[in-house]
C-alpha cells in the first residue's frame, strides 16, 4: 500500500515555514514545533527542522520565552504583596516569587516589610520551580547561582537564540567572558546581565551573535572580532 | 455613466494598466521590517500598500476578556488618513471594524490557539496606501507577520482579489476596475490549499460565473502563496546553516 509508506521529506537543520510537509506516513511522530495532518507530519512554525530517531520537530527562529521548570532565569520585581513578589521575566506569563523560597530564615511579618530582601525594581536571578496547570509560575531562590544583581546592564534578546549565546558547552559565553573580562549571566528567557569594565564591547558581541546566529563559522567569527576590538 | 468613468475598461483583451485577465500587479513583500515589533511584514499589490506588526503572545489587557483555555487573537485594520485621494478620517470606523472583524476569523482558522493558554495576539494590519484589495494584503501580510513572530501556525494565509469588469473576470482589482466595476470578490485560503476563510462579494453574478471565478481566485491564491514562502525564507538566507550549538 503507497499510503503506508514513511518517508522524511527535509534533511537535518533545514529552514522550513509554517505547514510545510516534514515527512509522511506513520511511521514517524511530531515532537515539538509540528504536528500531525492526517498521514503527513507538518511544521507549525518558522524554523530550523530536528530529527531525533522517529521524533521529528521545529527549532522556532523567533517567539516569546515559554517557561520551563528548571529554567534559570533573570526577572525584574514588580509588584510586592504581604508573603509573594511579583516578578516580570519577559514572557505573556507573569511569575511568582513566594517568601519561603525566597529567604531561608525565619522572617516575623508583624515585624519586618518584606521589601528589606527584594523591593520593586530589583532585578533577580531565579530558578523556575513550578508550572500549574493554569499556567501560574512559581520561582524558588534555592538555587546556587541564584541571587540579586546589583549593578551591571541588562541585555533583551529573542530567547531562541540563547543557546547559540552560550555555546556548546558554554564555549561562547566563556570566550566572551575572557575577552572582555565581565561578568555575564544568560537568563533562558534572553534577558542577559552584563557587569565590568567591556560592558559595552559584551553587549555588542552578543547581538551580534543574535543578529548572526544561524550563519556558520560563528564561533571563529566572534573571535576575531574581540580580538580585534582588544 | 458616471463622471470620470472609463468607456470601456477592457481593450483589444488588455486592461486598463495593460495587464491581461489573470495577471497580477506587481507584487513585493518583505518580512521583519520593524525592529520593536515581534513580528513584521509588508506586503504591496502594485500600488496597494499594507504593513502589519503582531505583538505576543503576551498578557492580556483588560482582564476580562482572558481565556484559560486558549489565546485571543485581537486585529486592527487600519487605513492611513494619506492613504487615498480623500482624506480618511482617523480612528475606527464602519468599514474598518468589519475588515478587523473578517481577518480575525480568517487568521483565528490556523493558529494554535492552546498553545499559549491567558494571552493575547495582537495583529496590527495599517494600510499605508490603497489601490483595491485593502484586504487581501493586509491579510497576506498579517499572516508573513504572524510566521516571523513565531506563532505557531497550520498554514500560511493566501488571499486575492476577482471581479467582474466588462463582463469579463479579472484577478487582482485595481483602481478604476474597483469603482466602476461590476463584481469585486475578496477571496482568501490556506496556503494551496482548497479551504477558504474568507469570501466576500458585491454585485450580482451568475451560479457559472461564481464558480469561474474562485477557480481564478484559488489559482491567484496559490501564486501568492509561493511568494510568501520565498520571502519568508529569504530573510533567514545569509549563509548556510551550522550544526554546532545547543
Amino acid at each position: 500500500m503507497d499510503e503506508r509508506k514513511s518517508e522524511v521529506l527535509i534533511k537535518e537543520r533545514q529552514l522550513v515555514i509554517p505547514g510545510e510537509t516534514l515527512a509522511t506516513g506513520l511511521d514517524f511522530l511530531p515532537s515539538s514545533g509540528s504536528f500531525r495532518a492526517n498521514n503527513e507530519i507538518k511544521s507549525k512554525i518558522l524554523g530550523l527542522t530536528k530529527i531525533k530517531d522517529r521524533f521529528i520537530g521545529v527549532i522556532p527562529l523567533s517567539g516569546v520565552y515559554v517557561p520551563k521548570v528548571g529554567d534559570g532565569v533573570i526577572g525584574f520585581v514588580e509588584d510586592m504583596q504581604t508573603t509573594i513578589w511579583i516578578v516580570d521575566m519577559n514572557s505573556p506569563y507573569d511569575a511568582i516569587l513566594p517568601l519561603g523560597e525566597a529567604v531561608g530564615e525565619y522572617v516575623d511579618l508583624n515585624k519586618t516589610d518584606i521589601s528589606v530582601y527584594y523591593d520593586i525594581g530589583d532585578v533577580i536571578y531565579a530558578k523556575v520551580l513550578n508550572i500549574s496547570k493554569s499556567k501560574r509560575v512559581q520561582l524558588t531562590m534555592n538555587d546556587h547561582r541564584a541571587r540579586k544583581l546589583i549593578g551591571g546592564r541588562i541585555l533583551k534578546i529573542t530567547p531562541s537564540k540563547v543557546p547559540r549565546v552560550i555555546g556548546k558547552a558554554g564555549s561562547m559565553i566563556e570566550l566572551i567572558k575572557e575577552k572582555t573580562k565581565c561578568q555575564i549571566i544568560v537568563g533562558q528567557n534572553g534577558v542577559i546581565w552584563i557587569k565590568g569594565e567591556k560592558e559595552s564591547l559584551a553587549s555588542k558581541t552578543i547581538l551580534m551573535i543574535e543578529k548572526e546566529s544561524h550563519i556558520s563559522g560563528l564561533t571563529d567569527k566572534i573571535t576575531k572580532f574581540l580580538e580585534k576590538s582588544d | 455613466m458616471k463622471v470620470g468613468q472609463p468607456e470601456k475598461m477592457i481593450i483589444d483583451g488588455k486592461r486598463l494598466d495593460g495587464r491581461s485577465m489573470t495577471e497580477f500587479r506587481p507584487i513585493s513583500l518583505e518580512v521583519g521590517n520593524l525592529k520593536r515589533a515581534i513580528g513584521s511584514a509588508t506586503f504591496n499589490f502594485g500600488d496597494t500598500y499594507a504593513l502589519s506588526a503582531v505583538y505576543g503572545p503576551r498578557t492580556v489587557h483588560p482582564r476580562h476578556i482572558e481565556d484559560p483555555q486558549r489565546a485571543v487573537l485581537r486585529c486592527r485594520y487600519a487605513m492611513a488618513p494619506f492613504s487615498t485621494k480623500e482624506r480618511i478620517r482617523p480612528g475606527t470606523s464602519r468599514r474598518a471594524v468589519e475588515i478587523s472583524k473578517v481577518l480575525n476569523e480568517a487568521l483565528s482558522n490556523v493558529i494554535f490557539f492552546e498553545e499559549y493558554p491567558k494571552t493575547v495576539i495582537d495583529v496590527f494590519v495599517e494600510i499605508l496606501q490603497a489601490d483595491a484589495s485593502t484586504r487581501c494584503a493586509g491579510l497576506n501580510a498579517a499572516s508573513l507577520a504572524l510566521a516571523d513572530a513565531g506563532v505557531p501556525m497550520k498554514n500560511l494565509i493566501s488571499s486575492c482579489s476577482v471581479g467582474v469588469v466588462d463582463g469579463e473576470i479579472v484577478l487582482d482589482m485595481a483602481g478604476l476596475e474597483d469603482n466602476y466595476g461590476d463584481v469585486d470578490m475578496a477571496v482568501a485560503t490556506i496556503g494551496n490549499e482548497d479551504k477558504i476563510v474568507l469570501l466576500q462579494m458585491d454585485g450580482i453574478i451568475t451560479k457559472e460565473q461564481l464558480i469561474k471565478m474562485l477557480e481564478l481566485a484559488k489559482k491567484g491564491c496559490a501564486e501568492i502563496f509561493e511568494k510568501q514562502k520565498q520571502a519568508l525564507k529569504e530573510k533567514y538566507k545569509t549563509g548556510e546553516i551550522d550544526d554546532e550549538s545547543e
